[in-house]
């Protein structure tokens, strides 16, 4: 129990470390908000007027006169109770939780299965390929996949578009969602259209990241093989199965599963770049054009709503290593 | 993704090279190792000496040159960028930067991950679980929208933002694999006895721990590098570096912008990504071969290397 209570007081502290980040990098920087938004939007034509403008910080926490500590409370109560204010970018006015609320279901549909189906697929091959050393899959898979897992994510994005998804013949959708014209409704042809513009990002990601699961896999397979207890299992006379899956697999899994966690931010900058190459309207993709737009609340809020996530991913991770490791549970 | 090929049970119970010999050695018969530190050492000359790779080159890369938009011809090899800049003098020249990026934050992250993690393994008690603390936040914490964010607050970054900001962000993995190898060391006969000759705190940890964890301090600074390298050309890539520097990320930026790919010119586009894949690869390969090395168990099995003598 010990073990869980620790892991939720770390889940707490870094999310308010990333809510203080949130709070206090826009205060640390150079230049005074007001002017340079007023500069900024008014920009392209339409002008905006101060009073118009300080009330818009001012619902994003932002107020000069206030002072810092006082904002800090009230900043804080704010992003914990879901107000998160009002976009100041492209999308003018519109609540940053509904922006993320469209965004949401494509990332999480695109890139969170696909995070998931490349980590059970790697952790798979891994098993198999430390399992029979030195057979086929031992002895081709890590050079390969030590380069694949060495490539930059938007890299392979732009190779699979010039092999697929370039010219007038194209075999695939390289950017959106889905065809533009199309009714979103829950029909054969617009699912089989989702999935088709799904395909090239989905690859890109399953590429790049699959390398590092199947090496890591095989490595701990091997280390693990080297113990006792499988030594003994052989002995015992137990089905190879029983020996790969029960005794050496069971026990390699467990850092994958916390490095599983821990490679989540690698998963989100993937995103972002994948994202970005395919216009696909995720997440990610709304990440980049806040930047460009210098859109601040939309981008704290969603550097709050990432950091979530992979915290949640974590604790998850930290359950599922409390259920699988007896000894986990005998420290806690 | 690949910082996590160090497995950190791995990095724990291997030994430390013992003379200069054995290691070299230990490369010379890796393959991948050599592989890996041919890439490198060619990288390196690309840096140090641009104008060997293209004597006809005078001048700056960046100027804007007579004719745009050519296909690759023996003339310009990769062809020309939509100002009309030869792609394959413009590649060559931003070895340089690409590199330095990658050498730089790469190894300040590595001192600053020992420097972190070795004090907190040997400090103990509330100093560790304060750096603990901070290095676990920070592993955490999704470091590329963080990233993107300092880098639109602080403006479009120069050289020194993006290296700094690579460095506070790329830390903490490797701060942790020190920890937990200096905890397995903090018992040990040899630090013991160096405590009762009445050594000084950073004597020891300079002199006596640290050449001990050599191979992990090798392993990590280029588990950094790689993370540098695919972080700053991403960075770059979205046009949060400096636009007008001469680097593959900044190389890829102006051809998405100018839509290289739409109109058909894939050599221009692709270049600069695969340039930054090897080096990448060049590292990754080197990580991997280290860990061969260092634990005998990963390494190919036999059958293999009979194979190649036949061959």
């Amino acid at each position: 129990m010990r073990f869980l209570l620790r892991r939720l007081g770390f889940f707490v502290l870094t999310l308010w470390a990333a809510i203080t980040l949130n709070f206090f990098i826009p205060r640390m920087m150079p230049g005074d908000p007001v002017s340079a938004m007023k500069a900024r939007l008014s920009h392209g034509g339409h002008v905006v007027d101060v009073e118009q403008l300080r009330a818009m910080l001012q619902q994003f926490g932002f107020d000069p006169g206030k002072n810092i500590a006082q904002q800090y409370v009230e900043y804080l109560r704010n992003m914990v109770t879901g107000h998160w204010g009002v976009s100041i970018g492209g999308t003018l006015g519109a609540p940053v939780t509904k922006l993320i609320g469209q965004a949401l279901p494509w990332t999480l549909g695109l890139v969170g299965v696909t995070t998931l189906l490349a980590f059970l697929l790697g952790t798979f091959v891994g098993i198999i390929a430390g399992w029979r050393r030195g057979g086929f899959l031992d002895s081709v898979l890590p050079p390969m996949f030590v380069v694949t897992s060495a490539l930059p994510y938007f890299w392979v994005a732009l190779l699979l578009i010039v092999l697929f998804a370039n010219g007038p013949h194209a075999l695939l959708p390289n950017d959106n969602n889905y065809d533009i014209g199309l009714t979103p409704a829950f029909t054969g042809p617009f699912i089989v259209n989702v999935l088709k513009h799904a395909v090239l990002p989905a690859a890109t990601i399953l590429i790049t990241a699959i390398g590092g699961w199947i090496l890591t896999m095989r490595n701990n397979m091997i280390t693990t093989l080297g113990e006792d207890y499988v030594r003994m299992a052989r002995a015992k006379g137990l089905s190879n199965r029983r020996v790969m899956m029960g005794y050496a697999a069971r026990n390699a899994f467990l850092p994958n599963l916390s490095g599983f966690a821990m490679s989540l931010g690698f998963v989100i900058a993937g995103t972002i770049l994948v994202e970005y190459v395919f216009n696909y309207p995720g997440l990610g993709h709304m990440f980049y054009s806040a930047t460009i737009s210098t859109d601040y609340p939309l981008l704290q809020a969603l550097f709050l709503l990432v950091t979530l996530a992979v915290l949640i991913c974590v604790l998850l991770c930290d359950f599922a290593v409390f259920l699988l490791d007896p000894r986990a549970r005998a420290k806690g | 993704m690949t910082t996590l090929l160090v497995d950190p049970n791995v990095a724990t119970n291997e030994l430390p090279a013992r003379r200069r010999g054995g290691l070299w050695r230990a490369v010379r018969g890796n393959r991948k190792a050599m592989v890996g530190a041919g890439l490198f050492l060619l990288f390196c000359l690309l840096a140090a000496f641009p104008h060997l790779f293209v004597p006809w080159q005078h001048g700056d890369p960046r100027d804007i040159g007579d004719i745009p938009l050519l296909h690759p011809s023996a003339a310009h090899w990769l062809g020309t960028t939509g100002l009309g800049q030869d792609v394959y003098a413009e590649l060559i020249y931003s070895t340089r930067e690409s590199l330095i990026i990658a050498l730089v934050a790469g190894f300040g992250a590595t001192i600053l991950s020992v420097l972190i993690g070795v004090s907190a393994a040997y400090l103990g008690g509330v100093a560790d679980d304060v750096l603990s603390a901070l290095t676990d936040i920070f592993l955490v914490l999704p470091t590329f929208p963080l990233i993107i964010v300092l880098a639109t607050f602080a403006g479009k970054g120069n050289l020194v933002v993006v290296i700094v900001v690579l460095v506070v962000t790329g830390w903490s993995y490797g701060a942790r694999q020190m920890r937990a190898q200096g905890l397995s060391l903090r018992n040990r006969d040899f630090l013991t006895s160096a405590k009762v000759r009445g050594e000084r705190r950073s004597y020891i940890i300079v002199m006596e721990m640290l050449p001990t964890m050599s191979s992990l301090i090798v392993a990590n600074f280029l588990g950094a590098a790689l993370y540098s390298v695919l972080t700053a050309a991403g960075l770059q890539f979205l046009g949060l570096g400096d636009p007008s520097s001469l680097s593959w990320g900044t190389m890829l930026y102006w051809a998405q912008n100018q839509g290289a790919l739409a109109s058909g010119f894939p050599a221009w586009a692709l270049a600069p990504g695969l340039a930054v894949a090897a080096l990448g690869v060049s590292f990754a390969l080197l990580n991997y071969a280290f860990d061969e090395i260092s634990n005998p168990a990963l390494r190919p099995i036999r059958r293999s290397r009979v194979k190649r003598a036949h061959s």
